[in-house]
């Protein structure tokens, strides 16, 4: 009975042994777990402190985005009208012609007039100043008035003409130095004293 | 006695064995937490230094407010010196 009753002894032991050791490791690990929760909760608390405003500042940024999109839609429209305005938008981002104006849902429905190809914007914008100028007249079904990629030199013939025109090429300064392809040979009368010439008679 | 034999091999054949295999599996199950934790608070503060650039958007609001300002003097200047686009016939 005395050997049967120390082995229950050495049992329960053992068995009150694994539970100790694993309980408090368990404990242990949790308590990491709980520090690291902590680090957690502080850096999300500061990300949606930091957040936190970025909804009412973007929607104030879109609000004044979209005034000044209403604002030049409207002044676009009123100057150059609706075709010329969807046309001139075309032009200068093709294929947007298809999304219309925001303010303007009839736009949608407008043949973009070929006023890219025709005008550089700068042009167009010198043709409305002061006269109403016929912005494509002849557009879309009519031959394009001017070559796309010839644009910009003829945009230049509107200002004051300086150095683009002609020549194109001005010549260039002569090179000098001792590896200059030219080499002038030094005259002898430089640095030789003055001649003297003879005295005039009275 | 034979009982309290036989009780003692149940005892530390079954349900010693049993208990440190739950317990075992508990532990490694929470050891296994430790590093996710970690990774996700270094995603936190990672996410936290990110956001530090958000109060600049108190300057972009008021860039944006002075560009639209900007644009709105300008189109009113716009719309004295250039002529209305002529009504389209209906």
């Amino acid at each position: 009975m005395a050997a049967a009753g120390v082995v229950m002894i050495i049992a329960v032991a053992l068995i009150v042994l694994a539970l100790v050791y694993f309980l408090v490791s368990t404990i242990l690990e949790l308590r990491r777990i709980a520090d690291g929760l902590d680090e957690v909760i502080a850096g999300v608390g500061e990300i949606v402190e930091k957040s936190e405003p970025v909804n009412g500042i973007v929607a104030a940024i879109n609000e004044q985005l979209d005034a000044g999109v209403d604002l030049l839609e409207g002044l676009l429209v009123k100057k150059a009208g609706l075709s010329d305005a969807v046309g001139l938008i075309d032009g200068l981002y093709p294929g947007a012609a298809a999304a219309g104006l925001r303010n303007f849902p009839e736009s949608t429905g407008i043949d973009p007039p070929r006023i890219g190809e025709v005008y550089t914007k700068g042009t167009l914008t010198l043709a409305r100043l002061g006269r109403e100028a016929p912005i494509a007249a002849a557009s879309p079904s009519g031959e394009v008035l001017r070559n796309v990629e010839g644009g910009s030199l003829a945009a230049r013939s509107l200002y004051p003409s300086v150095r683009h025109q002609s020549p194109e090429n001005l010549p260039r300064s002569p090179v000098i130095g001792a590896d200059a392809p030219v080499q002038y040979e030094q005259r002898d009368d430089i640095g030789a004293p003055r001649k003297r010439l003879p005295a005039r008679r009275p | 006695m034979t009982l309290w034999w036989i009780g003692n091999i149940i005892l530390l054949v079954v349900i010693l064995p049993v208990v440190v295999y739950l317990l075992r599996g508990v532990l490694e199950a929470a050891r296994s937490i430790v590093p996710t934790v970690g990774e996700i608070a270094t995603t936190a503060r990672a996410g936290s230094k990110d956001l530090d650039s958000a109060a600049l958007l108190l300057t972009t609001q008021d860039q944006v407010a002075r560009t639209v300002a900007g644009v709105a003097d300008y189109g009113t200047s716009l719309d004295v010196i250039v002529d209305d686009a002529e009504k389209e016939p209906v």
